[in-house]
């Protein structure tokens, strides 16, 4: 399979009157043609910087310090803004967190989704509109000429994802960025969107990034999933082995956080501390202070490992733990 | 939109109604008219002459009614001193004031928004800086003050631009307007930037704000990530977001630029209705004061009404009928 993506080694750093912030620091993982990965992480540990940093929206005081990010085989860390916005909504698109902020309340959809194809491609404006109706019903949205018309504020939240994902796939793009797209709804509204959104990546061959932190929502969804924590992905492997026999500690902690039939009525698990301070990382692995198989070894950062078909980052698998 | 505005209207009818209460008594308990018109040297007869011929003789509440009474026909009482009718010198008087009026607000939209964008856009640029402490100024300094600075600049030092009156007027549209000749441009620049400095300030303060606050919204975002380009982003999806709160207030300020034109006009001698004002003031001229009290109250319902009308066109979340009364 060719790779659409590879990111290695990318840093991307915001430089505060308080310090530097190693937000993406040291991230290397590639997404092939048509595939789902899931990159999962708490709040703060750098997953939706390095959505932004892969399309180049990083915003001051922050930028990328280090890496490369080939899209299909091209560096485009640090190309020119030309190269890149003529790479946005066009070849990557991006779905973002909350439909309520991200459309426009002033303006139409028509408005919002025309200028999403006509910054790329000159064509008549009928041309244009005909399409978007045409993505609003691929989306499952009912009489999209009415819809074409309302602002969004006419629409309920679960419609106004679905228009954003209409708008990220409508100029065939080959990546999209999923930033936490289900975040911001309920739980019956976030399968109906999980499921558009993977009927069109299977139809049109469109590769995807998946950005959460709810570990439920990917397992059913990736085909790979990457960890992420503290900036730097501590886990990288197929979904199936991953949720199955998770090997580093933060990942298994992760996994018994999450409600199933088979714990209910019991506490669930929690993994101890707190997210560590961006500005104060801990010395060696970051993890280590909340972790309960931390040892002296864990002072010195631990290097990505190959074991099986997966890359970890931690002295201490733990697959025993994953057989109980 | 049809129920909303007829019922505005008939609040509008309230409040003036309201209003004419207030203004007709709050100006008959200052000073007495009568000895501003006969001569010293009168004997009680031509005084009481005097009284009865300005109907000041019979109880303030028959004035009051009878003023009504003409108001309902369009009439609002005679001029103390000039025997015409107080509505009709207003009027003439109005379209004097109402170029300086609009030429002020124009001013404070094409000066005003643009540097309020280019201060919100490029905040730590030294110009946005300049910009910003000169707003500060605008807002501080006295009307009065900088009028008579601008015409020892402009008319006295550098000879550049008159220093009072209208100038060559022209007719458009059947209006006498000094914004029809050369000459009458030149007299109003001065008044209408004197005019305009506070508004001007208001205008950049406003847009910089908003265009701060846009620009670090998601829709921004989301907008650069459809690849959309940087000057449609700021002209159409910032523009229209902050156009809101920008028509609003510059609308609503509108009614205070006429009220504020006062000082403009007299320290230009500009002959508006705000000079009118003054001397009918002086002159305890009272219809002329009620009159010109009573269309201002008309003009700030009007403007209201307006802002609220265009308020809802430009925020489609807006739907007016929706409020209540």
């Amino acid at each position: 399979m060719t790779a659409v993506l590879e990111v290695s080694g990318l840093k991307t750093h915001f430089f505060t009157h308080a310090g530097v912030v190693k937000a993406v620091d040291g991230v290397d993982f590639s997404v092939n043609k048509g595939e789902v990965m899931g990159l999962v992480g708490e709040s703060g540990s750098g997953k939706s910087i390095t959505g932004f940093s892969i399309i180049g929206l990083i915003d001051q005081p922050g930028r990328i310090v280090e890496g490369a990010i080939r899209f299909n085989g091209d560096d485009i860390a640090g190309a020119p803004e030309e190269t890149l916005k003529s790479i946005r909504g066009n070849r990557i698109s991006m779905i973002f967190q909350d439909p309520m902020m991200t459309l426009n309340p002033v303006l139409r959809i028509d408005t919002q989704m025309m200028e999403a194809i006509l910054a790329h491609e000159a064509m008549p404006k009928r041309q244009a509109w005909e399409r978007c109706r045409d993505a609003l019903g691929l989306v499952g949205i009912p009489s999209p000429e009415e819809r074409l018309r309302a602002y969004p504020h006419q629409l309920s939240g679960g419609m106004r994802q679905r228009v954003s994902i209409a708008i990220a796939f409508l100029n065939k793009p080959d990546l999209i960025i999923a930033d936490e797209p289900t975040t911001a709804l309920d739980v019956t509204i976030q399968a109906q969107i999980i499921y558009e959104a993977q009927k069109l990546t299977k139809q049109t061959g469109t590769a995807m990034i998946w950005i959460t932190h709810d570990l439920a929502v990917v397992a059913g969804l990736a085909d790979r999933i990457s960890v992420m924590y503290a900036g730097k992905i501590v886990e990288q492997g197929e979904t199936d082995d991953v949720i199955d026999r998770p090997l580093h500690p933060y990942t298994v902690g992760l996994l018994g956080s999450v409600p199933t039939a088979n714990n209910r009525g019991e506490r669930l698990f929690q993994i101890e501390g707190m997210t560590p301070n961006m500005l104060a990382l801990p010395k060696g692995c970051a993890f280590s202070p909340r972790c309960g198989f931390a040892s002296e070894a864990c002072q010195v950062p631990p290097p990505v490992e190959q074991v099986a078909s997966r890359e970890l980052r931690c002295y201490h698998p733990q697959s025993q733990v994953a057989a109980e | 939109m049809t129920v909303f505005v007829i019922r505005r209207l008939m609040q509008a009818f309230f409040v003036v109604f309201l209003m004419s209460v207030i203004v007709f008594f709050g100006v008959n308990i200052v000073g007495d008219p009568v000895y501003m018109f006969v001569s010293p040297d009168a004997d009680q007869a031509d005084i009481e002459a005097a009284i009865r011929r300005l109907g000041l003789d019979r109880p303030i509440w028959e004035q009051y009614f009878l003023f009504l009474k003409g108001a309902a026909q369009g009439n609002l009482g005679d001029s103390f001193v000039f025997g015409e009718p107080a509505l009709k010198l207003i009027l003439h008087h109005m379209p004097a004031t109402l170029e300086l009026a609009f030429s002020a607000l124009f001013l404070s939209i094409v000066i005003g928004i643009p540097l309020g964008l280019f201060s919100g856009l490029y905040p730590d640029n030294p110009v946005s800086k300049g910009v910003m402490a000169g707003s500060i100024l605008g807002f501080s300094l006295p009307t009065f003050w900088v009028g008579l600075m601008l015409i020892l600049l402009f008319a006295v030092e550098l000879g550049w631009l008159p220093s009072t009156g209208r100038g060559d007027t022209a007719s458009i549209f059947g209006i006498q307007t000094s914004l029809a000749t050369w000459d009458g441009i030149r007299h109003i620049f001065l008044p209408a930037l004197n005019l305009s400095l506070l508004k001007i300030s208001l205008a950049i303060r406003l847009t910089r704000a908003g265009v701060r606050e846009a620009m670090g919204q998601d829709y921004v975002k989301y907008a650069r990530a459809k690849g959309v380009s940087t000057s449609r982003i700021i002209f159409v999806h910032v523009m229209k977001n902050i156009m809101i709160p920008v028509v609003t207030v510059m609308g609503l300020e509108f009614g205070s630029l006429i009220g504020f034109s006062v000082v403009t006009e007299t320290i230009f001698a500009w002959p508006g209705m705000g000079k009118l004002l003054i001397d009918a003031i002086l002159q305890l001229d009272r219809p002329v004061v009620v009159a010109y009290l009573m269309i201002m109250v008309l003009f700030f319902v009007l403007i209201n009404l307006v802002v609220d009308i265009l308020y809802s066109i430009l925020d489609p979340r807006v739907r007016l009928q929706d409020q209540g009364a």
